[in-house]
């Protein structure tokens, strides 16, 4: 067996395993579904309820998706704006970090008194968890280019445009994309959080609703979903990362395939 | 010293002009005069090495021809024109390879083809064909057939400069800086580049600006050596290299060629103010 497919095999074993001893250390103690449900309890939950739990699932998935798509835009704006040059770097950076330290939960009563309850704040508070990773990403990466290569291009008498294109971009992709990956797991907590707070719609208002009616296996369905499609999405984004920046990994089967 | 030639038509000859070029570093305290009150001519064509000791303004001369920087006082023509301003399509060769390692060796050294006119606009219709094959045709030059499709960092130091060498030739350009290209290269590589770099100019002919820290090279490659001397730093005498083309590694082992570097190493290792008329 070589050495990938047997890490493989290790970290699917070790996913069951946890839900095997999840389920026998339930049944073992007696624990009561109200406190703490046993795996296939939740799976049989999640089969029944399916129909109503599924337009909550899409609504999540989608405000989800918004929010990220928004926050790639401005967050590449502003990652290219701060890492364009050493002194806009030095300068933005204390107030980034002002920013990204405010507890994120703590802005969803805003948006809400700005735009009412539903979909809109959800959509905000995905935007701006997943702004700051990408941000960052982008202007670090981008501050440090090489100065040697945008010479190559200087010397070419190439715009700046040009080297942005070329060298900057291309050369900032693996922070970008290692961005990313957090920056969608990011969003999903962003919205979940604003669906608890002030929404009627989604997977965090299904399990507000759940766990205020004591429907303790519910809730748990609901984090279920929650993990695959979080799962789901990072495995997407590993994939187009593995494609696009696999030149900054320097594994040979990307440079002969 | 040459008084500034301020008249136009003595600028049209001289491919590249330098005139009263004085460079600083830094400011206040820190100040560093890099290269003092230089005059420098290069005919078009020709092949012109600057050497000397370490920092006496070598590459701050090729920068400046390159519009890299700009000079703290005096001028520098390229054809005629302020280095800004210049039309002309100038080739760059650094010490390090400098190859972007997210392209392959042939999009590397496609490169000058995307960015500089003409060439830019024909870009989208061409690269797939007319300029795919100059690309290879100028990789198996300088001996990298069958490489063209790996990435830079699956080759050696040797073949990455190599490459380096293509990207600044591929566009044609003019005027060819070339920033110690072969210094961190092994004694043969070194031999064999000196001999593809000469068939280069033989066969494309375009003026060339070589530094270098290598008497040896400077004397194999260039028309004439210019020497250099530090802090501050200024041309102390330029030698014309008269060796007929094209030279061989045979000919470092001419008497004529082992006087000529003795001479220029002397030069260069003599105390500064003996030099200083």
């Amino acid at each position: 067996m070589n050495p990938q497919l047997r890490r493989r095999f290790a970290s699917a074993a070790l996913i069951v395993g946890f839900f095997v001893a999840w389920e026998l250390l339930c049944l073992a103690f007696g624990i009561k579904d109200i406190v703490l449900p046993r795996p296939s309890q939740i799976v049989v939950t999640l089969g029944q309820r399916m129909p109503a739990i599924w337009p909550h699932a899409l609504q999540t998935l989608y405000t989800t998706l918004i929010g990220f798509a928004l926050g790639i835009v401005a967050g590449v704006f502003l990652g290219a704006l701060v890492g364009s040059s050493k002194l806009a770097y030095d300068v933005a950076y204390p107030l980034l970090v002002g920013f990204s330290s405010i507890p994120k939960v703590a802005v969803v009563p805003i948006f809400v008194l700005w735009f009412g309850a539903g979909t809109i704040p959800a959509v905000l508070t995905a935007m701006i968890l997943c702004i700051f990773p990408i941000v960052v990403n982008v202007a670090t990466g981008l501050a440090t280019t090489e100065p040697e290569l945008e010479d190559v291009m200087r010397a070419l008498k190439a715009s700046k445009l040009d080297i942005l294109a070329n060298v900057g971009l291309p050369r900032t992709m693996p922070y970008f994309f290692a961005s990313l990956k957090v920056a969608v797991t990011q969003a999903f907590v962003g919205t979940v959080i604003a669906e608890t707070v002030a929404s009627n719609r989604g997977i965090g208002n299904l399990m507000m609703i759940a766990s205020s009616s004591f429907d303790v296996p519910l809730v748990f369905a609901g984090l279920l979903i929650l993990a695959v499609l979080g799962v789901a999405l990072y495995v997407i984004f590993s994939f187009i990362e593995a494609r696009v920046t696999g030149w900054a990994h320097r594994k040979d089967e990307f440079a002969m395939g | 010293m040459l008084a500034p030639v301020p008249d136009s038509r003595a600028r049209v000859d001289a491919f590249v002009e330098l005139q009263n070029v004085t460079h600083t570093y830094g400011r206040g305290d820190k100040e560093v005069r890099a290269l003092d009150a230089t005059d420098l001519r290069i005919e078009k064509g020709d092949f012109i090495a600057l050497v000397g000791p370490s920092g006496c303004g070598k590459s701050t001369i090729l920068k400046l021809v390159t519009g890299l920087i700009n000079a703290s006082s005096g001028c520098v023509f390229v054809a005629g024109r302020e280095v800004t301003a210049e039309p002309v399509r100038v080739g760059m060769a650094f010490q390090n390879p400098t190859l972007l390692p997210w392209l392959t060796l042939r999009d590397n050294v496609m490169l000058p083809l995307k960015i500089v006119a003409p060439f830019r606009q024909e870009y989208r219709a061409k690269r797939r064909s007319e300029f795919r094959d100059r690309v290879d045709a100028l990789l198996v030059q300088v001996g990298l057939a069958g490489f063209a499709d790996k990435h830079p960092w699956q080759l050696s130091g040797g073949m990455m400069q190599r490459a380096s060498l293509c990207r600044a030739l591929v566009h044609e350009p003019q005027l060819l800086m070339l920033d110690e290209p072969f210094g961190a290269l092994d004694q043969f590589t070194r031999e064999e580049l000196w001999g593809i770099m000469q068939d280069l100019w033989m066969t494309r002919r375009p003026t060339v600006l070589l530094v270098t820290h290598d008497l040896k090279e400077a004397a194999y490659l260039a028309n004439r050596i210019c020497v250099m001397q530090a802090r501050p730093g200024r041309i102390i005498q330029e030698s014309a290299v008269d060796f007929s083309r094209p030279r061989t590694i045979a000919l470092s082992y001419d008497p004529d060629f082992v006087t000529l570097t003795q001479r220029l190493r002397e030069l260069i290792m003599r105390p500064a103010k003996e030099t200083v008329q």
